[in-house]
Parts: structure tokens; sequence; C-alpha cells
């Protein structure tokens, strides 16, 4: 098996499962607990909370949050804010959000606030002017994703939050960064964030764990509200195993980031370049000056992309799709149409994201077997018209 | 992930009778590149019988399956025998489709009987459908997002039995983008269900229109098997009969009774109708 499609999810690495698993036999004690027994099982969380804020690069361990996941990070975020500034009702995000985020908005719509939806071009990325424009007095929140899942566009966090401050300083920016956390480096103070949520699963620690950073300056509600864990901003019973295992993958995470900035990037561009120069119909969904190392998203024109996954699936080869077909919705990407893709290519776009995992043998198998699923497919496309005159267009 | 049957899972992975033909004798479209998915077929047809049969489809692979097996259902068979194929002959020919890759079937419909439209007189399927409302309705969009008529939702309503809005959507995509339609999607599932419910037949134009389609369409069909079947008496909803020839004293007679006679008679009079063997 050939797995690209670590922007869904990624295998825990041995380290992280190893690091987990005395945590699930002996040191079973809740931290809370007095005994001595307790002790190593409260120290590990604490030692944990330590890692996660240095992986962060928060001033204090208080300003971190352990959570069961991306959408708790997220919606703890902000609900929290907006609990906390009951007189505001303006809320600014963007339209290529995760759905995480983007229905908890239309769900806020309908609570009576009121929600700014920015948009981005054909190269993914973000209309700061309108971003700008937007924020007035009434602006409780900014909410943007540190970069795109489906594309690998990185939003320019640093520049938002000086645009946010000058506008309203009191307005707090929010950051889903759940598709960089492993990928590049995290810095909230100088990005100047208040609040930003990371996921573990997708940095090899397994699901059902996250974290939210929240700022000291920054107050929020708890969603969940019960005990006095997380600072009274979380109830529930600390996930030691889990937290410990987050705390591993985020360690390896750091001292992986010169080999996803450098080994995952090279594998990723030779892959994207090897398609796009043997496939004619091929085109990438993006700018390609910031994205993420590991991902790209190609666009196959006149074919249908479920079709292409279950091929590359039949060779063993995983990947994702923008397509409308393969996720139960009748409708493709949300993102791929906010950056107003062509209806030629949008149906077909395939996203690749590869890991440390991934082995150049892997990326020269798929580079190989590319060609000829997508001349297979190509061949039953009732477009055959269109296509001869595309590949006379790019032969030229 | 999507639960495949072997049947689709083979069909889009060696699609039969991909291609063009280039002088065919009927060609149907159906679907737009623009709403993710599309079909063409192309029909050779000799002496009023289909002898080849080629496709081209953009769509995913419940799509190109159908497609695929619809080539294979149709070639051998006369023009009135596939002009009897519905989206649900072929989803049933898959071993099956998920609810939400219903419309890959129905797309499979609407290009065939597209091709057949322009091929031959060519009669509506539906005689339950009002000739003047028909008229009216021919190119009334009720889904702007995915250009879908009226009489795609009412022709799948009807094959298909859909009693939801959410049906209705799995199986033309009706409703599945912006949502908009969704109360006029409900409005055609009411005016459907109303119109087979409250019969408008005054009871001797139903005694007629009994009489007729057992005569006309039963009958035949049980005398290609050496049986026969008339109409004895009709009391309100239920219709008394009296199988005869190599029906009557049939261990499988009542199968005949409830699955084809009492199905026929509900589907093109009246739903609440009961078949009694006297």
């Amino acid at each position: 098996m050939i797995y690209l499609d670590n922007n869904a999810t990624t295998k825990v690495d041995p380290k992280v499962l190893e690091a987990m698993l005395p945590y699930f036999k002996d040191e079973y004690a809740n931290p809370s607990s007095v005994y001595e027994f307790a002790k190593r099982s409260n120290h590990a969380v604490r030692d944990a909370r330590g890692v996660i804020k240095d992986f962060f690069n928060a001033e204090n361990e208080k300003e971190i949050i352990f959570t069961s996941c991306g959408s708790e990070s997220a919606n703890t975020a902000i609900r929290g804010v907006l609990n906390m500034n009951k007189s505001k009702r303006h809320i600014i995000t963007s339209k290529v959000e995760h759905p995480c985020v983007l229905n908890l908005y239309s769900a806020l719509e309908k609570e009576g606030y009121k929600v700014d939806y920015i948009g981005v071009n054909s190269n993914g990325e973000l209309d700061l002017a309108q971003l700008e424009s937007c924020i007035d007095s009434d602006t409780a929140l900014v909410s943007i994703m540190y970069a795109n899942n489906e594309t690998g566009v990185i939003f320019p966090i640093e520049k938002i939050s000086q645009i946010i401050k000058s506008k309203n300083p009191e307005t707090k920016f929010f950051v889903d960064a759940v598709q960089v956390t492993g990928k590049i480096p995290i810095d909230v103070q100088a990005t100047g964030v208040d609040l930003m949520s990371i996921s573990g699963h997708k940095f090899h620690a397994p699901k059902g764990i996250g974290a939210l950073y929240v700022n000291s300056k920054t107050l929020i509600t708890p969603l969940i509200i019960g005990g006095h864990q997380e600072r009274g901003k979380r109830a529930g019973t600390e996930n030691v195993p889990y937290i410990v295992g987050m705390a591993k993958a985020a360690e390896l995470a750091m001292d992986n980031l010169k080999h996803e900035a450098t080994e995952v990037k090279r594998l990723r561009d030779k892959l994207e370049a090897n398609i796009l120069k043997n496939v004619f119909n091929a085109r990438v969904n993006a700018g390609i000056m910031s994205r993420v190392p590991n991902t790209t998203n190609i666009g196959f024109e006149y074919i249908e992309g479920e079709l292409i996954l279950l091929h590359l699936s039949d060779l063993g080869i995983c990947a994702s799709s923008g397509s409308a077909c393969t996720s139960g919705s009748l409708e493709p990407s949300h993102v791929l149409r906010a950056m107003n893709v062509p209806f030629t290519a949008i149906h077909g776009s395939i996203r690749f994201s590869l890991s440390k995992f991934t082995t150049e043998k892997e990326i020269d198998y798929v580079c190989e077997k590319m060609p000829s699923i997508i001349e297979k497919l190509t061949n039953i496309s009732p477009f055959q018209e269109e296509l001869q005159a595309l590949k006379a267009r790019n032969r030229n | 992930m999507w639960d495949y049957s072997e049947k689709v899972i083979d069909h889009y992975r060696n699609p039969r009778n991909v291609g063009k033909i280039d002088n065919a004798d009927a060609v149907g479209e159906a679907g737009s590149l623009a709403c993710g998915d599309s079909l063409k077929i192309y029909l050779k047809i000799e002496n009023n019988i289909v002898t080849d049969a080629k496709f081209q489809t953009f769509g995913c692979g419940s799509a190109v399956a159908s497609s695929s097996i619809l080539t294979e259902m149709i070639i051998g068979k006369t023009v009135e025998e596939v002009r009897k194929i519905t989206n649900k002959d072929i989803a049933d020919q898959l071993g099956g489709l998920p609810p939400e890759k219903m419309h890959c079937s129905v797309m499979g419909y609407e290009a065939l009987e597209d091709a057949l439209k322009n091929y031959g007189d060519y009669t509506d399927l539906d005689d339950l459908r009002n000739e003047e409302a028909n008229n009216n309705k021919e190119e009334k969009i009720v889904c702007t997002c995915f250009g879908i008529t009226e009489n795609v939702i009412w022709d799948a309503i009807k094959i298909n039995g859909l009693k939801t809005v959410e049906e209705v959507t799995n199986y033309t995509k009706a409703g599945g983008a912006c949502g908009r339609c969704k109360g006029a999607i409900q409005d055609i599932i009411d005016t459907y269900y109303k119109k087979t419910k409250e019969s408008s037949l005054s009871p001797a134009q139903k005694i007629l229109k009994i009489n007729n389609i057992i005569e006309n369409q039963i009958s035949p069909e049980l005398k290609k098997d050496g049986g026969d079947i008339t109409l004895v008496d009709i009391d309100g909803d239920k219709v008394l009969v009296k199988l005869r020839g190599r029906c009557s004293g049939c261990k499988n007679s009542h199968l005949t009774l409830k699955a084809f006679v009492e199905t026929t008679l509900r589907e093109t009079v009246d739903k609440n109708i009961e078949v009694i063997e006297v």
C-alpha cells in the first residue's frame, strides 16, 4: 500500500505508540488523585503540556488546553471567545475553512451573528484587502486557517494578525493550524495569534487528541463543563496516554521539520512535476509559491475524481478527491469552487499528501502508473473533442 | 468509502462497449460537465433490434458501471423491450447501488430515453400523467443548480416509489446543492401521491379502465405462459378475477396475482386496489 492521504490522517509513529503504552498498562492513575501512584501520570501530563507549549512557542504552559480533537479545539475557541464578548456580533472567516469551522459559523448565523466570508483568488490566496475592509468595532473574532487542507496553500498569518490589530485591537484572532502542524514551524508569539488549534492525528499521534492554545490575554468559556481539569477550561479526566502520545509526536515533529522542508518537499515536487509532464490534461489547483511541503492538488480535466481514486486504490494507492461523488454530497469541493477552478477540472481533482514515511520508491511507482490510469479514463470521457483541443493546445 | 457490489466494481474496472458509433441510428445524452456527471449513448438499430451500443461517460465508478451494464442489457433487444428498461432495472442488474448513487442509474435511463425519443414513434410510458399538465411541465426546471426538470423528478418518483425529498435527491440530484428547491420537490411528491390516491376516475370509468388493462396488458402476458385471466366483478377497491388455463391450479398463481396482476393495476389505476381470486 502507498499512503498519500496524510492530510486526512497519519500513521501513528511507532515511537509515539511506545511512549503511550505504559499509560495504558501500569500508569493508569487519575492525575488528579493525591497518592504517590498518581504523581507519575500527573507529571506525564505536566511534562506533555510543556512540550506542547514549546511546540506552539507559547509563553506559558497555562495557555495550553488539551482537547479530544481539532473540531473540539475549534468549537471551544470560537464559542469561548464569543461567549466572553456577548455584545459583539460580528465574525470574519474565509470561504475555504475546514467544515468543522464553516458549519459552526452557519449555525452561529442562525443564532443571529453576522459572518463575513473572505474569498480567495485562483491561486488560493486570501483577499487581504477584503479582510481589512470588513473589520469594524463590532468584530469579535477573525478566524482563518493557517493553511488549506485541500490545496496546502499557506495564509500569511502574521500579516493578517497585524491587519486585525491595527483595525481593532480588541478583535480576537483564532487560527485553525491543524493542517500545518508538523509541516512548518509554528510560533504563536511571533505571529501574534490569540488562539490556535491543532489535532494529534495529523502529525503521527493517534486520533482522539487535540490541543488549543489560548493566550493569557484572551478569556474563554468552556465548552464542556464539569470538573476543574485544564484550569476549568475543559472538564473531563485527562486522557493521559493520548496526551503523552501527542507530546511525543510534537517532539518528533519539531525534530523533523527540516526533513519536511527538504525531503518531503522534494518528493512532492517530483510527483507533481512528473504528472504535469506526462499527463496532458493535468493542472495544479493552487499557486505553487507558498504551500505546505507535503501537499499537491492536481485537477485532471474531463475525468471524474472518484473514478481516478478507485483505479488508484486498485493499485494500492491512497489519495483523496475534491469531487462531489466521493463525499456523497452532490457538490464539488467548496475550496476549489471558491478558487474558481474551472468545471472541466474541479470534478477531477486529486489531492496527494505525503508524510515523513513516504519513500522515493513509492513516489516513483505513482509517477509510473498515473499516466496510464488517466489515459484509460480519458478514453471513456464523452468530451473527446475538447480533450483533443486541449492536447493540441498544450503541445504548442 | 462506498460499498459497491462486485458487479459495479467489475464494470468500472473493465467497462464494456466504451466508445462512439460513427453512424449511429440513435444518440442520447444526459447530465453535464458542470454537474459532475454526463453520459452519451450510441445505438445501432437494425430491423427494430439494437445490434450495437456504445457509451462515453464522465462520472464516478457507479456512473461508468451503470452505463456499461446498460449497453450490455440492450444489445440484442427490440426497441420496444429497450423502452421498458428503467433506472431500477439498471440498478438491479448491478446488484444494487448505494442510495446516494442511485442518480447514476437514473442518468443511464435518461440517456436511453433521450436516444429513443429521437427514434421512431414515441409515446410516453407514463400514462398517469395528464397530457395537458405534461405539456406545461415539459421544460419546467425545478432544481436550477443541476438543471433537473419536473418530469425527471416525476419519473423517478413513479419508477422507484420515492417518498421523501432526500430520496429524490439521491435519485436525481435535485435539491442536492443549495437546497432551495426542496419545498418544490415536496410539492411534487405530494401531488404525485394525491393523484394516485384520490383517483379522479368515476366508478364507471374505473371499471372500464381495469377491464381494459386486464384485457390488453395482463391477459396477453399470461397467455404467453399458457394461462389467462378474466374479470369477474369489482367491489370498491376489490377486483375479483378468475385465473384460467395453466394459471388455474398453478402453485405459483398467488404470486402471479400479487406480484403481477395487482401491481400492474395499482400502478395504472389505483394504488389501493386489491386483487382476489374467486
